[in-house]
């Protein structure tokens, strides 16, 4: 046996127990320093561009057949806000639901059901597709975005559009719900406020009466209860700032991977 | 090669230069990037520890695999793994097992094989999402040294030789028989399509069904996905792939090892591999 082969093979055999080690505990310390996630989230710039960049902006998420809907569309999240305000809203069938408009808009306003369901609407087919993994497809109908977009106005500096729920997301009854979108999806076809489910009024558990769908992009940013929007310039002074309620808990803005 | 019939025969040996800097340079990113997707999709799977197959995960049809957990009225879990109906105790490894604080977890993966180890699937996805940009240039950096380095046509490429001699290396590879000396020095028949397969097949259709399960790259041409089947049979096919990949490794660890673990493993950390001529064998 060559001398020097001896020592050399410890050093290989230490290595490689090290390496193990390292995997499997360094990960998770890593996981739990303060500046390593954010090395990681640089991917998240990188996805979102290479992901604009390959995909024409108007490209259009799937759409389905009727035989393809799920027997029923699952519930996730928040399935009853449970507040006063809203147990009231839900009594009256929304009679007295508003929704409001406003920030960086030529024009402010406040829409009832009545009004929504009055504007230019889109009936879709489509696949909900949870970052837990599971996705289930349902027929939504609903008021274009972009209608609103037109009555309202967007100024030329808006760069993202926000939804604020209905939903408290602590038992005490704070930290509201909320997600934003850029202007993008905004204009898109397939973005829509949907009031219906499955050719009825959006069910309590789904978001009644008005949730957002943004096909291209995973359930969380398909904010329910919704009672307002904004456009504003940066989301960075809201609530946590990175831009909704899943994301101030570390899950990626961009939600279309 | 003529043999002394009195003595031992010296075998002669020397040390040869085997994998190139920029294949062991990325062979090694490899390790690291698949080591890491590998365990953050366990974790990410965990969030929703079933398979279906189809274009979403409730169309009436029962789902391929599931893998969860139990409590009994006396307060015992049972970890269980189900495939097409049929459902097995996996208590301790799948469905349930215990963590390093000695806790029960109810989890499908256990914590020691996942990134990170405890529940979360917010990083999980961070973790995945970003070494996948470190597998996927390395990757295509490969490729395009493969071909351009004619490393693909030299070393990978099959030879005529070699796909006669296919029936002989399945022999000697059950037989865990090794080629030494010149023959040593080359890629064997079974060894060249493995690697051909694993670059050029699992590897690529991993990443594909990856791309199939972003909402954002499924619009990219209508209704791609359902050429797979659907985006869920997309996220099946992406999870057994994974696991083909793992058998792989298992393999290609294996075959290091009974090769000679030191000798192999220096040619992938320096480059130089010793080849060994046993005497009175051609």
């Amino acid at each position: 046996m060559n001398e020097i082969v001896k020592p050399r093979r410890r050093f290989f055999a230490r290595a490689a127990a090290a390496a193990t080690a390292l995997v499997l505990t360094g990960c998770d310390r890593l996981s739990r320093t303060a500046w390593f996630p954010r090395v990681l989230a640089v991917a998240d710039k990188w996805n979102y561009n290479v992901a604009h960049a390959v995909t024409p902006r108007s490209a259009m998420a799937q759409e389905f057949a009727e035989s393809d809907r799920s027997p029923q569309f699952r519930s996730n999240g928040t399935a009853d806000p449970g507040t006063d305000e809203y147990h009231a809203l839900a009594a009256s069938g929304f009679a007295d639901y508003r929704l409001a408009v406003a920030g960086m808009v030529g024009q402010p306003k406040s829409f009832s059901l009545a009004d929504l369901r009055a504007l230019p609407s889109r009936t879709q087919i489509t696949r909900h597709d949870c970052v837990e993994g599971w996705s289930a497809i349902a027929k939504w109908k609903g008021v274009k975005l972009s209608a609103i977009l037109d009555i309202v106005k967007p100024a030329p500096g808006a760069r993202y559009v926000m939804f604020f729920c209905a939903d408290p997301m602590e038992e005490d009854g704070t930290d509201f719900y909320y997600e934003s979108i850029d202007m993008d999806d905004a204009h898109h076809p397939q973005t829509i406020l949907a009031y219906e489910l499955n050719d009825a009024p959006l069910p309590v558990a789904n978001g009644a009466p008005l949730r957002l769908r943004v096909e291209r992009q995973l359930g969380y940013k398909h904010a329910k209860y919704v009672t307002a929007i904004a456009f504003v310039d940066t989301f960075g002074n809201v609530a946590g700032g990175k831009g909704g309620y899943w994301e101030d808990q570390g899950y990626q803005w961009y939600a279309g991977i | 090669m003529p043999q002394d019939e009195g003595r031992a025969a010296p075998s002669r040996s020397y040390l040869y230069d085997r994998h190139k800097l920029p294949v062991r340079v990325m062979h090694w990113i490899n390790v690291v990037a698949l080591t890491i997707m590998f365990m953050s999709g366990l974790q990410i799977f965990n969030a929703h520890a079933e398979l279906n197959w189809g274009k979403s995960s409730y169309d009436g049809t029962p789902p391929v695999l599931t893998i969860s957990s139990r409590e009994s009225a006396s307060g015992k879990i049972t970890g269980y793994t189900r495939i097409f109906g049929h459902e097995f105790d996996t208590t301790g490894v799948l469905g349930a097992s215990t963590a390093a604080n000695g806790r029960t977890v109810r989890a499908a993966f256990p914590s020691w094989l996942t990134i990170p180890g405890n529940k979360w699937l917010s990083l999980a996805r961070s973790w995945h999402l970003f070494f996948a940009w470190l597998f996927v240039v390395n990757g295509i950096a490969f490729v395009l040294y493969a071909i351009f380095s004619r490393h693909l046509a030299r070393d990978l490429t099959p030879t005529n030789a070699d796909l006669k001699g296919i029936g002989a290396s399945i022999k000697d590879h059950l037989k865990f028989r090794h080629p030494s000396g010149e023959a040593s020095k080359r890629y064997n028949v079974l060894q060249k399509f493995t690697y051909l397969i694993v670059i050029f097949v699992l590897l690529p259709l991993i990443i594909l069904m990856g791309f199939a399960m972003s909402p954002w790259l499924d619009s990219l041409f209508a209704g791609w996905v359902d050429l797979f089947g659907g985006r869920q049979a997309a996220r099946t096919i992406h999870f057994i792939v994974a696991w083909l990949l793992v058998a792989f490794v298992l393999i290609h660890v294996l075959e290091v090892i009974i090769t000679g673990l030191w000798n192999n493993m220096r040619s992938m950390i320096t480059g130089r591999y010793r080849v060994t001529e046993e005497a009175g064998r051609e």
